[in-house]
């Protein structure tokens, strides 16, 4: 008796919908488990989750503070991994974005008029995150380098970069003992929609439809897709592979750079400890769950932030660990992943014959054989 | 520099390097069966909490450092599972184990004090160092190679042990076909699957058996992130290794002891940024890699095991 | 010639039938092997040569028939039992492992259980047998260090070393310098002298002469002929192994060629493994013609049709489409040169399988003002485009929108023609088009391509089924390693002379190439 993985003829939409669905019920099983190891009612707690991240308004703007950096680095990643390159250094990217942004709002201030300031602060962000992202993808795409080490590598420099920026040259003298910067003038300030919850939002929005858009109904986003679907049909049909990918690898940075400017310039309007927490790996969950859909991305993220804020919560509350949220996460992810291959194979059961130890299964002979 | 300085830098460097290169030899031996485990950032978390929790509850530090070791293999089972039964994106996979790893770890640092309380803070039982006679007064390399803790010495046993398995026996010739060429290693008769899931899981357990050393004799104690990126620097090593154990040595030396190094210089009052030393690790890795891509009969020679991340399906022929 | 034979053969095999779906690839086959000799197994494409001998490899289990290894029955359901008997075969694709070294990869294949292998005594044997079959390797190279020739050595070196006595070998001079090639000639005689028995596979007709004392000779599954090569020639073969009497042909106009459009002029290539491929070819193809290119698969057809869409890069030489030069240039040059390109690997190149039918449809054509302004890409254009193709062409799907994975094979190259034949302004490179297709499919596609050429289209036909090329081409040229031996017109060609070409027994005068 064995079993093979039988390759689907075609895939039902049934299988597609449920391996999500199948996941989130192992998670939250497997959550109330960790739950009730903690002596508390699972669903007490969920209960209190949800309330602590969508309750009221003020909760649902503590969601979307965390839930639109995750958006942004989201879609960038997805843009990504839409043509197979593995960029995990969307936490770099988004780093550099907030530094250089930083860099404006602090010492451009004065020389820029007033109403430029923000603008070019966002714009030269985002160029940041772009060309730090460009540097694994130049790596990749003319020499090869692998690119899940590089990326990760930047997102280090990046990281050590910016907290020795706030360290040492940048610190502000007047600080109260917490490393950091001076706090922005105003004219660099991202106007925020409700308590934290900031005009970033907006950016994210605007950039799934634009990226859904591209990918659906322009030239670019349809060799993007096929570079990921065959890359080897993408350079039949005479696609420059190598130019393909370092302009999609300066959106995917500009964006995650993106995320970086508006968390500098939204929510924290400072550089200090806080804006490297872990947004771009968790983006690849995201882009992940999401199956790179662009609005999936803002589902997904804002759905992941509730997770993250909800678990804020109900550990002030019910004196249960944060880190809940994030065991969560993880819960969630591995029956996706292992559920992902039952979208393309069937399990069969199969009677052991001599031949199947050998071969499972014969193929016809193949071009120079006779 | 006079001898004391040199001799305690090497100390500090044994002992940083000691939980980095147990990590890093065993990604080595699961990268070179093929699978890319990108998990052992959250490994080496989950290695240190257990161990702390164990020794703080049992007394017992032969019974933390078991534990490490389990609960690294069974965290790179789920691993294995995925990538090799389950053919599922190794990157994802991996990726999620630090993630989840890491979370759990958290979690359990709040909940496996003392009815229920916090881990942090908590002083529990540590591997102490332990001079070996006569060889520890040795002028320079006495203080620091052999008055130091059983892990780190469990090192020089390990890393020989390690490279002579890998080059010069049977089993190490059939884990390096199966990495580099699953098709043939199959058509010999080697068992890939088997094959992976051990040397993966061995990779985990040691990734587990770096935390511990983290939490019972470096750093002594549980905090919140007590690995700092070890995990990270370790996948990074290995390249920087070339997949080879004794060169990892050097590696791990080398990341491990800029930490040390830049503490002293800090102490005697350096001009060189700590940043910039600190980054120094990951740029010299992504140099190695380039240069090591780029050079295609190093590739051939001492590159990355041919089959690495690619899930293997028999029925897909070539 | 070793003319000593044991009173029984080595190996007698006997009715074998091995079928696959839709394909009988060996009926009622038999074949025997004494020791001491070399036999050779000579065919074309499709022959069953492959199929034969994997299934005495334990590669295949027979459907029926019976395999008798020293006069003894024997059930081989698995390599493992066939090693066992003492069988041992050296395939196209070399199971080496490049990082390691020669006596690595002989101990990966042993059975032997000790904990650590004995390298030492590896290396002193292998340096013997090297000694005295002429095999010389040094057993501490890695492989990559080798070349393809030495390769093989381990190859050969893997099974003498576990005392195979029965070997074969599967087309082994594709790979081989002709100097190779004599070393192997000696070294399968000393092989053999020794009372071993070797089996080879082949379709070059100088080999079976020099290599072989006997020759079976398959054609299209069947056992046609067994001969002596001391009691038979080339042109024997040759008429043996292609043997046709009767040609279908299609109603065909008159073929009026007009200007030249592609046009190759003393082009050199080297295939993957580094190897020449191209060694100096020229042709022309002219519009409202179809030139065929005949020969064996590995040939360097592959290549060519590669490096005249911009796959692939040309050592040197020149290839000119419609006068311009897009000799290593990207794809998509050759592609806006007007070059169409009907790949070999449908689904692998030819076809994003997650794609829609549509989308298929549109991926060369995507670029141009019919289906999207500027950036923006025109949905309805493309549903348009592809409703005409689909009607058009005839292609059964579902819809436009279905995944073009779940079509049929006929289908499949139904789309691709429909798109390549519609983005192509000149040139059509078709390589082996007919593949794996039914009888209805073939017919279609073959259809199609003689209607583009009668649109003035140029066409280049590159395909394994003679008879595709006798019914479909103007011109035949047969192209043997890496060069063109010969062009034939297609009409009443010589089917003799094109077998002994494609077996490179022959070469037409110079002029020929048009």
């Amino acid at each position: 008796m064995r079993i093979v993985f039988e390759k689907r003829q075609s895939v039902s939409r049934t299988i597609r919908v449920l391996v999500p669905v199948v996941s989130l019920v192992f998670a939250l099983v497997f959550g109330a488990f960790l739950l009730i190891l903690s002596g508390v009612n699972p669903f007490v707690a969920y209960a209190a989750m949800a309330e602590g991240a969508f309750g009221d308004v003020h909760a649902l703007s503590e969601t979307l503070v965390k839930a639109i950096p995750l958006m942004l680095t989201g879609l960038g990643v997805s843009i990504a991994f839409r043509m197979l390159f593995w960029n995990i250094g969307a936490e770099g990217q988004l780093a550099m974005g907030g530094l250089v942004a930083t860099g404006v709002a602090l010492y451009a201030s004065n020389a820029l008029p007033s109403w430029s300031v923000l603008p070019a602060a966002i714009l030269l962000g985002m160029v940041a995150g772009a060309l730090w992202a460009a540097i694994p993808a130049v790596l990749r795409a003319y020499l090869e380098v692998n690119e899940t080490i590089t990326t990760l590598m930047m997102n280090y420099i990046a990281i050590l970069l910016v907290s020795h920026m706030y360290h040492g040259p940048w610190r502000d003298p007047g600080g109260y003992g917490f490393p950091g910067t001076a706090r922005f003038p105003e004219v660099a300030w991202l106007p925020r929609l409700y308590d934290r919850a900031h005009a970033g939002l907006f950016f994210a929005i605007i950039a799934a439809a634009v990226l859904w858009f591209v990918l659906q109904r322009t030239k670019w986003g349809f060799e993007l897709r096929i570079m990921g679907e065959n890359p080897t049909a993408a350079r039949y049909i005479g696609i420059n592979i190598e130019r393909q990918i370092i302009v999609a690898m300066l959106v995917s940075g500009g964006l995650a750079g993106l995320a970086g400017v508006c968390e500098v310039t939204g929510v924290m309007r400072r550089l200090q400890q806080g804006l490297t927490v872990g947004y771009g790996y968790t983006a690849i969950i995201v882009a992940w769950m999401s199956q790179l859909n662009p609005w999936g991305v803002l589902l997904v993220g804002f759905l992941l932030a509730g997770l993250l804020v909800g678990g804020d919560q109900i550990q002030m509350a019910m004196g249960l660990p944060a880190a809940m949220g994030l065991v969560l996460q993880g819960a969630l992810l591995f029956p996706m992943l292992g559920g992902a291959l039952f979208t393309e194979y069937k399990l069969r059961f199969v009677h052991a014959s001599p031949e199947d130890a050998v071969l499972p299964r014969e193929s016809l002979p193949k071009e120079s054989e006779s | 520099m006079n001898l004391s300085l040199i001799s305690s830098i090497l100390t500090i460097t044994l002992r940083a390097g000691t939980s980095l290169l147990y990590a890093t030899i065993g990604e080595i031996y699961a990268e070179r069966s093929g699978i890319l485990n990108l998990g052992v950032e959250g490994m080496m978390m989950m290695g240190a909490v257990s161990a702390f929790a164990v020794a703080y509850h049992t007394g017992s530090l032969a019974l933390a450092v078991l534990t490490a070791l389990l609960v690294g293999a069974v965290m790179a089972l789920i691993h294995a599972f995925l990538s090799v039964s389950l053919r599922a994106n190794q990157v994802v996979s991996g990726l999620t184990l630090t993630l989840f790893g890491t979370g759990l770890a958290s979690f359990l640092g709040q909940r496996l004090g003392p009815d229920g309380s916090r881990l942090v803070g908590l002083v529990g039982p540590s591997l102490e160092r332990l001079p070996i006679p006569v060889l520890s007064v040795l002028p320079i390399v006495g203080d620091s190679f052999f008055n130091q803790d059983v892990l780190t010495y469990g090192l020089y046993l390990c890393v020989p042990l390690a490279a002579w398995y890998l080059y010069k026996t049977r089993a190490g010739l059939y884990m390096r076909a199966v990495g580099e060429n699953p098709q043939t290693a199959d058509a010999m008769g080697i068992r890939v699957g088997w094959n992976r899931y051990l040397y993966t899981m061995l990779g985990g357990a040691l990734a587990g058996l770096g935390g511990a050393h983290l939490s019972l004799a470096y750093t002594r104690g549980w905090t919140e992130n007590i690995t700092g990126g070890r995990g990270w620097i370790a996948v990074a090593l290995v390249i920087f290794a070339m997949w080879d154990p004794l060169r990892a040595v050097i590696g791990a030396a080398l990341f491990g002891g800029i930490n040390a190094v830049q503490f002293r210089m800090q102490a005697a009052g350096t001009t060189i940024p700590a940043a910039l030393l600190n980054m120094l690790p990951y740029i010299a890795t992504i140099i190695v890699l380039v240069v090591i891509t780029w050079w295609e009969t190093l590739r051939k020679r001492v590159g990355a095991p041919a089959a690495l991340g690619v899930p293997y399906a028999r029925e897909e022929k070539g | 010639m070793n003319k000593e034979r044991a009173e029984k053969p080595i190996l007698r095999m006997e009715g074998i039938t091995k079928r696959f779906p839709g394909v009988l690839a060996n009926d009622n086959v038999g074949l025997e092997l004494h020791q001491g000799e070399v036999l050779a197994l000579l065919g074309e494409n499709g022959a069953g040569k492959s199929t034969l001998m994997n299934v005495l490899n334990g590669l295949y289990r027979p459907d029926e028939g019976s395999i008798y290894v020293r006069g003894e029955l024997t059930d081989i359901q698995s390599p493992r039992d066939a090693y066992d008997l003492g069988i041992g075969m050296v395939h196209q694709n070399f199971m080496l492992v490049e990082t390691m070294t020669v006596a690595e990869n002989v101990v990966l294949g042993l059975q032997d259980l000790s904990f650590q292998p004995e390298l030492r005594q590896v290396k002193r044997r292998l340096e013997a047998l090297g000694e005295r079959y002429g095999l010389k390797v040094d057993p501490d190279a890695y492989i990559w260090q080798l070349s393809v020739g030495e390769e093989q050595r381990v190859e050969i070196l893997k099974l003498l070393y576990r005392d195979a006595d029965i070997l074969i070998l599967d087309e082994p001079t594709a790979v081989l310098t002709p100097q190779e090639v004599d070393d192997l000639v000696g070294v399968l005689r000393q092989v053999v002298n020794e009372g071993k028995a070797a089996i080879f596979i082949t379709h070059k007709l100088r080999e079976v002469m020099m290599f072989a004392d006997r020759v079976t000779v398959l054609r299209d599954g069947k056992n046609v002929a067994t001969r002596s090569t001391s009691e038979t020639d080339p042109d024997e073969l040759a008429r043996l192994m292609v043997g046709r009497e009767v040609l279908f042909r299609l109603d065909k106009t008159a073929c009026k060629p007009g200007a030249p459009v592609l046009e190759i002029e003393n082009l050199k290539a080297l295939n993957d493994k580094g190897l020449p491929a191209l060694r100096d070819v020229s042709l022309a193809v002219h519009a409202g013609e179809i030139v065929g290119i005949a020969g064996v698969a590995g040939n360097g057809q592959r290549e060519l049709a590669e490096v005249i869409t911009g796959l692939r890069e040309a050592a040197a030489g020149d290839v000119h489409v419609n006068q311009r030069c897009i000799t290593n240039c990207s794809p998509r040059r050759a592609i806006e040169a007007g070059v169409g390109h009907i790949p070999e690997d449908r689904v692998e190149m030819g076809l994003v399988g997650d794609m829609s039918v549509a989308e298929n449809l549109a991926l060369k054509a995507y670029r141009t003002s019919v289906l999207s302004q500027g950036p923006v890409l025109s949905l309805d254009g493309m549903k348009d485009f592809a409703r005409d193709l689909i009607d058009g062409f005839d292609i059964v799907t579902p819809g436009p929108e279905t995944r073009v994975k779940f079509l049929s094979g006929g289908n499949l190259q139904k789309t691709i023609l429909a798109r390549e034949l519609t983005a192509c302004e000149g040139l059509l490179v078709a390589v082996h088009p007919t593949r794996g297709l039914d009888v209805g499919a073939t017919e279609a596609v073959r259809k199609q391509l003689l209607e583009e050429r009668d649109r003035g289209t140029a066409v280049l036909l590159i395909s394994e089924d003679l008879d595709e090329l006798l019914e479909v081409s103007d011109r035949i040229a047969v192209m043997f390693e890496g060069e063109i031996v010969g062009v034939v017109p297609a009409d009443d060609a010589d089917v003799e002379r094109i077998g002994l070409m494609m077996a490179g027994e022959h070469r037409e005068e110079e002029g020929a190439a048009g």
